[in-house]
């Protein structure tokens, strides 16, 4: 037996087994090329010199001894530093198969040691549960005979929702009859893009979503709306006619808002609303973090700030001290700044707290919309413990919500958004339409027009989830010029357009054998079911098996 | 599939007739229900003057009648008429029933100061603390509507029979427009407070097809808190209470009640001479958009009758008559069973964007498109 001494062991030593990800490397297959290693954005792999012994047995000479083969193969590392991401970059640049990464079945005893250096556990992405309520949702409520389904191909439906305070009936005419302000109110398709920086994205994809946003609205006539996140939008867009389209977001940084307010002047139209972002669903009650990796010279310009330094935002909103100052401050400010042509709306996590927000928005007349942010959204960079075990599920915060409001009989008049896992296993439409069955005026979706427009690798199980440092192998999440350039703006432009062509046409497919064709169906709560009958009961929704 | 007919005329006639004309488009349905509205009644025994409330209901047991009477005599209402149905039982599926009644009755005389709008909210209240009480007791009263010239019977069983039953052949009892719809049960079980027509401070609408936005719509309603927004036994109630909200709380004209359960889009907002107006109604008025399908046949309190479809017309209604004398029918062989003499090429299915009004002059038919600028003093 070998002595223990010799083996080269300490507390945090790991091997490929341990680690969440393990690469499976054929090397009767592999060319040398060197490509997977070169592309790995963790560096992760290397090729190695290696020696094999092969044992040599010569019975007639009787004699035994070994010869040594020389072969160059490709190893993991094994350091939480270089942990193998599960990527596949490999897989995809390797031109003969011989590479991929596969999921290890065993428990990881990475995730132990992912402290090193005292630092916890840090990674973009999601909270990697695959598991979605929403997905459970059906909808049942089928027209057959007394009223018939509708043809979803030939039919027209009427598909979109309004963003902004709607007032109720005999305000709305009384105001009008005396001339009064009517609050803004935007038609907006219900599936907005939901915050993601100028920063946390990089140019190109911020460009490509752009561009299949204006196409979306000025060629296929899908009036859909993408929000900025924190850290301001490009001069040349807060000047374009493409302004209308976007959400520009406020929060507790305020970065990028310098050149904001300096536009205003020189604005062509006014942006679509205004989102002042008190929360976030993956991270409540932490600020953006925008790290040091990412602040390029063209992030510094735009947020007003050195290069190169990290870019943490408060936890709160640091001129605020109470949900009514929040309200009158920022609300009437913002409104004000666009004369109140703009809707302005806060962006909250989920929390169960938030009923108590939502009733203050109600009272307060500039108040156009309440966003409220699921344990299940995504983000650019948190602590895994925040994006794993903070917030709330966006199913039962936004019904309670919403069923509030019905008690008040003041149900969209604050249209209600919900995001957090709109889509998280791929199944956007049905998720979004659930949530809109159960109260919400419409939904944001972030993680998943990254996957689905830009090729984001990201999943449930920790793929990838490195948007934090910049290494984005697809050029999504980084500023770093040679990885964005793997992004064509104009591929991703196109993905846009038919993610959301395929998004009107399965809302279609859902709505039609409702019946309903002439309004978004919000709150049409006997449509839907759901197999569990405590979710059932708390969502005030049927129980069907 | 629910049965609809209505006929309006200036002469008064038997609701019988509108009842041969369900019998008509008998195929249609199967025979759950009847429901009938009449207005500008006239009793062959009685000569009503037309501003008198009239309490129309059932009392399902003699100790009923006798707490409404009760409840009626310490309100201070004095009972001037009291029809007495020429009643056969035994032609009533249901078992439960002692006394139809129709009955006339003076105001109190403490209301003599109050405004119309008073006492039209006080006869609302009257009618729900009736129902209300019926509740308490085991569902032994039943009361349909309570207002001056109109008279409301409903009753679970095939039309023809529940008229024969009840006697409506014998021309006691007239009226110059009547609403009658044929029930068919769907989805919310058989209850006579389900059965259509819905009335509520005059108003009265009939529906045929299922309301598929019934529950936001209900919900909505709910939330106002205000008398009269209850019940829902049937989803096309809420089509009675939408109609009641804009004549009576928006005080919008009836044109508008086409525009609020079924607003244009906005590319045909955009280039409407009232577009901006319209677009921010529909905003307002989003939570009462109806997806049908649906066809709306309704009354006001000046005998005005008008029928409106849902945005996808999948439930046609059709529209015939001459002057003086006008039907309403969810099938064509139901407007030629109540008016077989008219000019069949002026009849007319409302369209998507139509409603279609008959005055209460009777003259002629209304054909209102969305797409007409209406008038509108408060606002537009």
């Amino acid at each position: 037996m070998v002595s223990i001494q010799s083996i080269p062991s300490n507390p945090s030593s790991l091997t490929h087994v341990d680690l969440q990800w393990i690469i499976n490397h054929r090397e009767d297959r592999c060319t040398l090329c060197g490509k997977c290693t070169s592309v790995c954005p963790k560096e992760s792999i290397y090729l190695a010199y290696r020696r094999q012994r092969m044992p040599k047995l010569d019975i007639q000479k009787n004699r035994r001894g070994s010869e040594y083969r020389v072969f160059t193969g490709v190893r993991q590392r094994t350091q939480p530093a270089n942990r193998c991401i599960g990527c596949g970059m490999c897989a995809q640049v390797c031109p003969n198969e011989a590479i991929a990464p596969a999921p290890n079945a065993n428990d990881p005893r990475v995730k132990l040691l992912s402290n090193d250096k005292g630092e916890a556990w840090k990674r973009g992405g999601r909270r990697n549960v695959r598991e979605s309520l929403l997905d459970r949702i059906m909808f049942n409520r089928i027209s057959m005979l007394t009223d018939p389904a509708l043809d979803a191909g030939r039919h027209e439906f009427q598909l979109n929702t309004l963003l902004g305070r709607v007032l109720p009936p005999d305000e709305y005419l009384r105001r009008k009859a005396s001339g009064e302000w009517i609050p803004p109110v935007r038609e907006i398709f219900p599936f907005v893009i939901g915050s993601m920086s100028f920063g946390a994205l990089s140019p190109n994809m911020w460009l490509g979503l752009l561009q299949g946003v204006a196409y979306c609205n000025e060629v296929l006539g899908i009036p859909v709306v993408m929000a900025t996140g924190e850290g301001g939008c490009p001069p040349w867009v807060l000047r374009s006619p493409y302004l209308k389209y976007i959400i520009l977001q406020i929060a507790s940084g305020y970065f990028g808002w310098d050149e904001i307010i300096r536009a205003i002047p020189e604005m062509q139209c006014d942006p679509a609303a205004i989102e002042i972002k008190y929360g976030q669903g993956a991270k409540p009650g932490d600020g953006g973090l925008l790290m040091w990796f990412k602040v390029s010279k063209l992030i510094a310009r735009l947020r007003g700030v050195p290069e190169g330094v990290d870019l943490p935002s408060p936890p709160v909103h640091q001129t605020l001290y109470s949900i009514e100052e929040s309200v009158m401050k920022m609300i009437q400010s913002l409104s004000m700044a666009w004369g109140f042509r703009v809707p302005v709306y806060p962006k909250i996590s989920g929390s169960t707290s938030a009923k108590s927000v939502l009733n203050n928005l109600v009272r307060n007349p500039y108040a156009s919309a309440l966003l409220i942010d699921g344990v299940d959204g995504g983000t650019g960079a948190a602590y895994n413990v925040s994006m794993d075990a903070t917030g709330h599920p966006i199913a039962s915060n936004l019904r309670e919500c919403y069923l509030d409001l019905v008690a008040q009989g003041r149900q969209n008049e604050i249209p209600l958004f919900a995001a957090g896992g709109v889509g998280k296993n791929g199944n956007v439409t049905q998720n979004g339409l659930g949530l809109i069955m159960l109260g919400a005026s419409g939904v944001h979706i972030g993680k998943y027009i990254m996957q689905s427009a830009s090729g984001c690798l990201g999943s449930e199980r920790n793929r990838c989830n490195v948007c934090n440092i910049g290494i984005c192998p697809k050029g999504i999440t980084s500023q770093n010029p040679k990885l964005y350039r793997r992004l064509d703006p104009d591929k991703v432009a196109e993905r846009v357009a038919e993610t959301f062509m395929a998004i009107r046409t399965e809302m279609r497919k859902v709505l039609a054998p409702l019946g309903r064709s002439q309004s978004l169906p919000i709150g049409m709560s006997d449509a839907i079911g759901i197999d569990d009958p405590a979710a059932a009961e708390r969502l005030k929704i049927k129980y069907i098996c | 599939m629910c049965r609809l007919a209505l006929k309006t005329a200036s002469e008064p006639f038997s609701p019988y007739e509108v009842l041969t004309a369900m019998e008509a488009m008998q195929e249609g349905y199967d025979g759950s229900g009847l429901g009938l509205l009449l207005r500008g009644v006239e009793f062959a025994d009685y000569s009503y003057r037309g501003k008198d409330p009239i309490l129309s209901g059932i009392a399902h047991s003699e100790e009923a009648l006798h707490r409404l009477n009760a409840f009626m005599e310490k309100r201070g209402f004095g009972l001037k008429y009291d029809h007495e149905f020429e009643v056969d039982l035994t032609n009533i599926e249901a078992k439960d029933r002692w006394k139809y009644f129709l009955r006339v009755y003076k105001q109190p005389t403490s209301w003599a100061g109050f405004s119309q709008e008073k006492v039209d909210q006080e006869l609302l209240l009257t009618r729900l603390a009736i129902r209300k009480d019926g509740e308490e007791h085991d569902a032994d009263l039943t009361a349909f509507s309570f207002w001056p010239n109109v008279a409301v019977i409903k009753e679970v069983g095939w039309p023809l029979d529940v008229g024969n039953a009840l006697g409506l052949n014998d021309d006691r009892i007239k009226a110059r427009v009547c609403m009658a719809q044929g029930r068919q049960n769907t989805n919310y079980g058989i209850n006579l407070y389900a059965c259509h027509p819905f009335f509520i401070e005059g108003v009265a609408t009939m529906t045929n097809g299922e309301n598929t936005a019934f529950i936001p719509i209900k919900e909505y309603l709910t939330g106002m808190h205000l008398p009269g927004y209850m019940g829902y036994q049937s989803d096309s109630e809420v089509f009675a209470h939408i109609l009641h909200f804009v004549l009576r709380r928006l005080k919008l004209p009836l044109e508008a009640y086409k525009h609020i359960i079924t607003p244009l889009k906005t590319e045909e907002l955009d280039v409407h001479p009232q577009g901006e107006f319209l677009k921010g109604l529909r905003n307002a008025c989003r939570r009462f958009i109806i997806d049908g399908p649906n066809c709306v046949i309704g009354t006001l309190p000046d005998e005005t009758c008008f029928m409106v479809q849902d945005h996808k017309k999948l439930r046609p209604g059709t529209v015939g008559g001459k002057p003086g004398e006008w039907a309403m029918a969810s099938e064509m062989c139901g407007v030629d069973a109540m008016i077989p003499d008219r000019d069949r090429s002026n009849d007319f299915q409302p369209m998507r964007e139509n409603s279609v009004i008959i005055s209460p002059d009777r003259k002629d038919m209304t054909i209102w498109s969305q797409f007409n600028q209406f008038h509108l003093t408060q606002a537009a």
